[in-house]
């Protein structure tokens, strides 16, 4: 089980977490969004191997924040409050 | 007799206390102290079981964890299956059977099979039960080959605790490496965790000779353990580590002997020290699965720890210098001792009365039920009642490799060692290749986190060493007779090379195709010969060849550990009703529904069930209906931008709703479809209650927080989960209006001040209570809002008053059908995962809003503009018909085949309206109504004639009644 940092209640197990999705996966608004940039909005994910920047949740406290992490060996390199990355 | 029990020693028997146990049906006679295993050789029983496939003959092999043949059932209370025989502490009456023979290991009556042998090779299963069907044959090959039996029958005897455990160094295995670590560690100061699978710690110096800081070895280990313990470290005995996991938790299983479940611990530990020690391995010769042929080292192990002795006439055979040992002390023991070693040079001093053979090595052994002889590689034979092998030894790397450690491979030593280093993991002792004490010691000054702090003087080995010359000997292809690889699954060298031919010459395919080293005991003392074996046939080096994934369980682990107190009731825990007193006393019959446990109907069991739902539903028309929504959500946004932040997550604009005002709209996912649906209530200006779905209530819940925090930011709207904090009473009817005010809930309750989908606020019992003009079933009604643990008087009152009225209480089964009535929808019940708004008749937003809101680009894709899709549709059935089977497809015919064209979602019996009614998604449904369609079910097809959604009161007039 792995253990995540909150950064707002510390290292907690796994299971208190969901994800949440790529960080930066910014929403385009309109109805007229180009039907490719909606459609890579909604379904295309980097899937990196290796760093990646994801949103999770910690359903405890409810706060959502940026995790950066390891795919491959699982080891968490950071994680930060949401600095905004889709605030309007 | 052969093997017996000696007059003098065994440091772990205790000859006061005599015991009697049954296996097979026969007694054993034994002292506490002993193992099944060891009370078995005592009393020369020396086949304790039949192999997997062959159902050949197997004796004891080792004294420990990687004990392959051993296995026995437990009955009686603490019934287990295939429990390894050297780790089962005896005990007074224990019943034990042995596995895979009936009627018992000696005798079993599929013996026959191992004559068949050559013609059931691995993969045979694969190759000829393939006509006509594997299935038919199954039963019968599963009750022949297989292992000990499961009772179904039994139920746990209790509950087995878990325990989360943090400390600095956890330390696994008390031999000689895990308890200088563990002193070492204790000594700088660290918080230390000490655990060890055998009851006594020590490891291997309970039963090798050594001499440290000038004291016998188990007397250093004995006062080492009872340090720590004094210094507040924990040690925990008869405890395995059976996994280690992401971010370095460990799982550890530790065994209670009065009775009590095994205890799972989930420890995360700051480092992790590895003192696994290793597990000795056989040698290749044909027919080495004879019973009589032991480990040399659980042979010295029984002599020195049990006062057992395995045989008479003893051959020791070995490839490396830990087995002349053994010779010694089986010779001291009495035993005719004869030595065989496959090295000619290098090897150490023939110990005194000790034959010792040369340069030579074990070609076969024979014998029916026992060995009875060997044969030497050079054709000589002689006599022997009991074989001790040592074919090297294989460190226990298993936790390392789940740590997803590397394995260097040792020429030196013939085996796989850690190879670089794992964060937070150290690897010490015989699981590092060490050998002799001091090298031992040496390697645990670098296990230990802080190695400069240490304040205590490591360990020093101050008697004679053990050395560890070796010389590889592995099965070799071509091999005469059948020689053993894996004992549990029973594959030989035979099997290997059939692999090899058929080109399954992968560790991996090599592993599923033999079934080698995929037993209970996982290959424990197979898997390295068998690698170096199909190394050997392939031309490449063991490390070319590779060694197959290690996964936990290292060993078994029974089931009830993991599952702890999450059993029975606590498996998924039901959410309650505040009222659930109340409406048991009132004949509530409950059912789950969405994690709530909910009255389904009041009276009426079993087969009046039906007639009590329909009752309900019909008087719920006629006068007034009581219904507990408690479970409705409420969950708060409130905040400056509480307007915008609800027209961003509603399909339906919702920012033009007056306070005091409720509005029904749909939330969408991103992908268009209706993800939930339900009333808005606007409290004031800055505060909303959105009552989502009950079932729904944490996932809208989410949604909300997410779009918030990602969206809005902190400062703009703040949202509360309030559902679990009220109660909600509906009172729907002709009367309902009637009845409430009978109550004096302190409002009015004119149409004026409180039309339909209006929510105002009164007071009952001095507690406020918010009661708003919303309805489900289609009839004026009012859900009163209450505080949850004021709620009952409220309802008794209500239930008193409505007596005036016939009032009716209803259950969700009964609402099921006054909503279905009206057409309206249960989302996730009348909608998929494709459904889009607009399928629903809800067309407005979708044409009109300017504004931006979740799922709003999704609703003009191609897919969502299709003419094609289906849509929310009432069905009708000709009159007499039973009502249509939910799930049940429209069809239509083409291409001399038949399509479905939508699907019926729910379907009822009115007792109002006295016919079927139905709710469907069919295609293009909203423009055919009036047109009549083929509906298929399992086969049989009838027909229904598409609707408008709603059944009953079109007009909404019953709404102001």
């Amino acid at each position: 089980m792995q253990l995540f940092p909150c950064p707002f209640c510390g290292p907690r197990d796994e299971t208190e977490f969901h994800y949440g999705g790529d960080a930066g996966n910014v929403r385009p608004d309109g109805a007229d969004v180009p039907i490719d940039r909606w459609a890579n909005y909604l379904y295309l994910r980097g899937n990196p191997k290796g760093a990646a920047r994801e949103i999770w949740v910690h359903m405890t406290c409810g706060e959502f924040f940026v995790m950066e992490r390891d795919t491959l060996s699982h080891k968490v390199l950071s994680s930060a409050e949401l600095g905004g990355e889709h605030t309007i | 007799m052969t093997a017996s029990r000696i007059a003098q020693g065994g440091t772990a028997i205790d000859r006061s206390q005599p015991i009697r146990f049954s296996f097979d049906g026969s007694t054993v006679e034994g002292f506490a102290g002993d193992t099944i295993a060891s009370a078995l050789l005592a009393n020369d029983v020396a086949v304790v079981g039949r192999s997997f496939k062959y159902h050949r003959p197997r004796g004891i092999w080792g004294a420990g964890v990687e004990e392959p043949n051993a296995l026995v059932d437990i009955g009686g209370e603490r019934a287990t299956p295939n429990t390894r025989a050297t780790t089962e502490p005896a005990r007074e009456g224990l019943e034990a059977r042995s596995v895979n023979a009936t009627p018992s290991a000696l005798t079993d009556r599929n013996a026959f099979l191992d004559r068949f042998a050559r013609f059931i090779p691995a993969a045979f299963y694969y190759k000829t039960f393939m006509w006509p069907d594997w299935h038919m044959f199954e039963p019968r090959i599963r009750a022949m080959a297989g292992l000990g039996k499961v009772d179904a029958g039994w139920t746990s005897p209790g509950t087995a605790d878990q325990i989360n455990h943090h400390c600095d160094v956890l330390v696994v295995g008390a031999g000689p490496a895990g308890l200088a670590a563990a002193r070492l560690a204790a000594g700088a100061g660290l918080s230390v965790t000490l655990i060890d699978d055998q009851q006594r710690a020590g490891g291997s110096l309970g039963h090798r000779t050594g001499e440290i800081d000038g004291k016998p070895a188990s007397v250093w280990a004995e006062e080492t353990v009872a340090a720590l313990a004094a210094s507040g470290h924990l040690i925990l005995p008869s405890t395995t580590a059976f996994g280690i996991y992401d971010h370095n938790l460990v799982g550890l299983n530790q065994r209670h002997f009065d009775g009590r479940p095994d205890t799972l611990w989930r420890v995360r530990p700051r480092r992790i020290v590895l003192a696994t020690g290793a597990i000795e391995r056989p040698l290749p010769f044909a027919n080495n699965d004879l019973p009589g042929i032991l480990s040399a080292d659980a042979g010295l192990s029984y002599l020195r720890r049990h006062a057992v002795l395995a045989g008479r006439r003893i051959v020791v055979a070995t490839n490396n210098d830990s087995a002349y040992e053994v010779a010694q002390a089986v010779a001291e023991a009495g035993a005719d001792v004869t030595l065989v070693d496959i090295r000619r040079e290098g090897t150490p001093t023939a110990p005194a009365k000790v034959r010792v053979i040369k340069g030579r090595a074990l070609a076969s052994a024979s014998g029916k039920l026992r060995v009875e002889a060997v044969t030497l590689d050079d054709g000589s034979r002689f006599d022997a009642d009991c074989v001790l092998v040592s074919g090297g030894w294989t460190p226990t790397i298993h936790l390392f490799c789940q740590a997803k450690g590397k394995l260097a491979w040792s020429e030196a030593r013939a085996a796989f060692l850690p190879g670089d280093p794992v964060d937070g993991i150290a690897v010490a002792g015989a699981a590092a290749g060490a050998v002799s004490l001091s090298e031992v010691f040496a390697g645990c000054e670098n296990a230990v986190a802080a190695p400069g702090q240490a304040k205590v003087a490591m360990p020093r080995s101050t008697g004679a060493e053990a050395t560890g010359g070796i010389s590889a000997a592995w099965p070799k292809p071509g091999s005469k007779g059948r020689i053993w690889i894996d004992y549990q699954n029973d594959v030989t060298v035979k099997d290997v090379e059939l692999a090899a031919r058929e080109n399954f010459i992968s560790v991996e395919h090599l592993k599923r195709y033999t079934t080698l080293g995929m037993a209970t005991d996982q290959g424990k003392t197979s898997n390295l010969p068998g690698l170096a074996l199909m190394a050997g046939i392939t031309g490449r080096t063991v490390p070319e060849v590779g060694t197959t994934t290690y996964r936990p369980p290292f060993t078994p682990v029974p089931l009830a550990s993991f599952a702890g107190a999450r059993a029975g009731a606590l498996m998924a825990p039901v959410r309650r009703l505040p009222l659930e007193g109340a409406h048991r006393e009132s004949g509530a019959v409950f059912q789950e529904y969405g994690g709530w446990l909910r009255p389904a109907h009041y009276g009426g069991r079993d087969a009046d069930a039906d007639r009590a739902i329909q009752d309900e539903a019909l008087r719920a028309r006629q006068s007034v209906a009581l219904f507990d929504g408690s479970t409705l959500g409420k969950i708060e946004v409130i905040g400056p931008q509480a307007d915008a932040f609800v027209d961003f997550l509603y399909y339906n604009t919702m920012s033009t709703l007056k306070p005091g005002r409720c509005r029904y709209g749909f939330m969408l996912s991103e992908n268009g479809v209706v993800f939930d649906d339900g009333v808005l209530v606007r409290l004031d200006e800055h505060r909303f209650v959105v009552s989502c779905s009950s079932s729904h209530v944490s996932a809208v819940h989410a949604r909300l927080e997410e779009w918030r925090q990602d969206r809005f930011g902190r400062d703009a709207v703040y949202i509360h989960n309030a559902t679990s904090e009220m109660a909600t009473l509906t009172v729907s009817g002709p009367n309902a209006r009637k009845l409430i005010e009978t109550l004096d809930l302190r409002l009015s309750l004119d149409e004026a001040d409180l039309p339909h989908m209006a929510v105002g606020h009164g007071s009952y019992g001095g507690d406020e209570v918010r009661i708003a003009r919303v309805s489900f079933t289609g009839d004026r009604s009012y859900e009163i809002s209450i505080r949850a643990d004021r709620a009952e008087p409220l309802w008794a009152h209500l239930r008193e008053a409505g007596k005036a009225f016939d009032a009716v209480l209803i259950g969700l089964e009964a609402l099921m059908i006054l909503r279905a009535e009206k057409g309206f929808i249960v989302i996730g019940k009348d909608t998929d995962g494709t459904t889009l708004p607009h399928d629903l008749g809800s067309e407005g937003p979708r044409t009109k809003r300017q504004t931006e809101y979740v799922g709003r680009r999704s609703l003009f894709t191609d897919e969502a503009s299709r003419n094609n899709r289906l849509q929310l549709v009432g069905l009708t059935v000709p009159s007499g018909e039973a009502p249509l089977p939910t799930g049940a497809h429209g069809i239509k015919r083409g291409n001399g085949r038949l399509h479905s064209q939508g699907f019926v979602t729910s379907s009822y019996l009115s007792p109002a309206l006295g016919r079927p009614i139905a709710l469907g998604l069919i295609e293009r449904g909203a423009a055919r109504h009036g047109e009549t369609i083929e509906i298929q079910h399992l086969g049989k097809i009838s027909s229904a004639t598409i609707a408008a959604p709603c059944a009953f009161d079109p007009a909404g007039d019953r709404l102001h009644a």
